[in-house]
């Protein structure tokens, strides 16, 4: 499979509202500011890459847009709640909307592949027996479909990259955000990447990739209208024109 | 804690049970923790129930009984018993008074001198025997009374004696009751530690299933789930041998005194049944706390 379409998810978002605004946001640890008076709004099915030299803030943005940080100032909205206001399970039911490909990958290493790519469906309470065929088809998808019985541990750089972004896309979020995706794996591969993150565009849904790799966001010319937002002295920049 | 939360913690969800890797030593250290603690609590438990209905039996068998002593010369020993029986007959309260035979106060005082003792050499007392009825006679008035009229009556109902037994009994039996409690806090208490050594050994894995939509309850679930299994089968298993413990100790019998009949007597065979249940609620709660004081602590 591929991930399918926005269904009924769709209809909670408030109407016209981005999926994800950040709006004045700053963002301070042990009396130090990593981020400030950052403000940009992701609209439904846009693509954005994020970019920054390394320590930049990069990471912590992104944390700010799923919720595994929260600003210490200013306002993060995610489908038109203000992500403060929500609590503990209302922040697990969001974050079923969100998938992430952590730069590291986060598996569950005592678990095979297929498991943990049906870990968002596993822990929302799906019933997996019916979710074979979709979870083989997702399985092709991303290449993975020799390798399902496969723990973790055992994987490749990109198999492990792919077996991240499957799983982010398995509960058909809105937004799929990606950290580095192609940090640890070649050229070839960043390239098939970059394929999958693009057809889940086309499919509506909206993408944001942070990277460093600027050849990365080059060869996403060709294929998809982008936003490129560079960090820049703890303030976020739109780079140039789109490309 | 709602009734639903409670139903969904502990019902099965095997996939949710397959998230959390299996953890060696945290499971081993409450299965063993939930098992000595259950033996003891069933010892315990045993010497509670023992020591109460000790404390029943004697006060109410010392509260029926008092002894007459006669302390007279020896010719008028039979003339100041006469009397006195006579008084204890018209006493109301008393439901029977009696005379002990020759025998019978021999056979009291054979444990201290023997079977040979020439008793009708020896100054002894005659003893009368006082069972009581009800209402209870009125021993001070009938101190006074024999006072009057059979002087060398001493009227000896076992108060002196019988209260500070009762209150032993009863002290243990507090005792053996606030050892059940600290047994219940020590085995809570080390659960605790298990379940958060459990917890911050898959802090990890928490962390994932957080960022892919997992709610507490969910995650908390699996670790209770568990917890509260094996605090079960840890506790029965101890129950059990606790149990045959029990059995093998001697009966009771008058020669071995309080240390016999220490077990359990009819029904009471099955309260010790209910510790792997205390057991694991006390795991429940426990394991419950630690995971939603550990899942607070991240985003």
């Amino acid at each position: 499979m591929k991930p399918r379409a926005p269904s009924g998810k769709k209809s909670r978002k408030r109407q016209g509202a981005d999926v994800i605004e950040l709006e004045n946001v700053g963002y301070s640890y042990g009396g130090g500011e990593l981020l400030g008076e950052i403000s940009v709004e992701l609209s439904p099915g846009s693509f954005h890459f994020l970019t920054g030299p390394s320590g930049s803030g990069k990471t912590t943005l992104l944390k700010l847009c799923y919720g595994a940080l929260l600003a210490t100032s200013g306002q993060v909205r995610a489908f038109g709640e203000d992500m403060r206001r929500l609590d503990r399970d209302q922040m697990a039911l969001f974050r079923r909307r969100i998938g992430v490909v952590h730069q590291d990958c986060r598996f569950l290493d005592h678990l095979p592949l297929t498991e943990n790519i049906a870990l968002p469906l596993t822990v929302s309470g799906h019933d997996l027996a019916g979710e074979h065929e979709n979870l083989r088809e997702l399985m092709a998808w991303v290449g993975l479909s020799k390798r399902a019985e496969a723990l973790p541990p055992e994987l490749s750089g990109g198999e492990r990259q792919r077996a991240a972004l499957a799983r982010a896309v398995i509960m058909s979020p809105d937004v799929v955000v990606a950290d580095e995706p192609t940090g640890n794996v070649d050229w070839e591969m960043s390239q098939r990447l970059l394929q999958l993150l693009v057809e889940l565009n086309r499919m509506g849904k909206t993408v944001l990739i942070a990277t460093h790799d600027l050849s990365l966001i080059r060869a996403a010319k060709s294929q998809v209208q982008a936003r490129v937002l560079r960090i820049s002295n703890k303030r976020l920049q739109l780079a140039g024109a789109d490309l | 804690m709602s009734k639903g939360t409670i139903r969904a913690l502990l019902m099965a969800d095997k996939q949710a049970d397959r998230v959390v890797p299996p953890s060696g030593f945290t499971a081993q250290l409450t299965l063993f923790v939930s098992g000595a603690m259950a033996f003891l609590a069933v010892f315990a438990l045993a010497l509670s129930l023992a020591s109460g209905r000790l404390a029943d039996r004697w006060a109410s068998e010392l509260a029926q009984a008092a002894t007459l002593r006669i302390n007279a010369p020896a010719d008028q020993v039979a003339a100041q018993t006469q009397a006195a029986l006579a008084i204890l007959i018209q006493t109301p309260g008393v439901a029977e008074a009696r005379a002990l035979s020759r025998e019978e106060q021999a056979a009291l005082l054979t444990p201290w001198f023997g079977p040979d003792l020439p008793l009708d050499t020896l100054p002894v007392p005659q003893l009368i025997e006082i069972v009581g009825g009800t209402p209870a006679y009125d021993a001070q008035g009938l101190r006074l009374r024999l006072a009057a009229e059979v002087p060398g009556a001493v009227l000896d109902d076992h108060r002196r004696w019988r209260e500070p037994l009762v209150d032993a009994a009863n002290s243990l039996r507090r005792l053996a009751l606030v050892s059940i409690l600290l047994i219940g806090g020590a085995t809570a208490a080390m659960i605790t530690l298990a379940a958060n050594a459990a917890l911050a050994a898959n802090s990890q894995v928490i962390e994932v299933l957080r960022l892919v939509g997992a709610r507490d309850r969910y995650i908390a679930g699996a670790f209770v789930r568990r917890f509260t299994l094996r605090a079960l089968i840890g506790a029965a298993v101890g129950v059990l041998l606790g149990m045959g413990g029990v059995m093998l100790l001697p009966e009771a019998s008058d020669e071995g005194g309080f240390l016999t009949g220490l077990g359990f007597r009819g029904i009471g065979w099955l309260l010790p049944l209910l510790i792997p249940v205390l057991g694991a609620v006390v795991a429940f709660a426990a394991t419950w706390h630690a995971a939603r004081r550990r899942l607070k602590e991240l985003a």
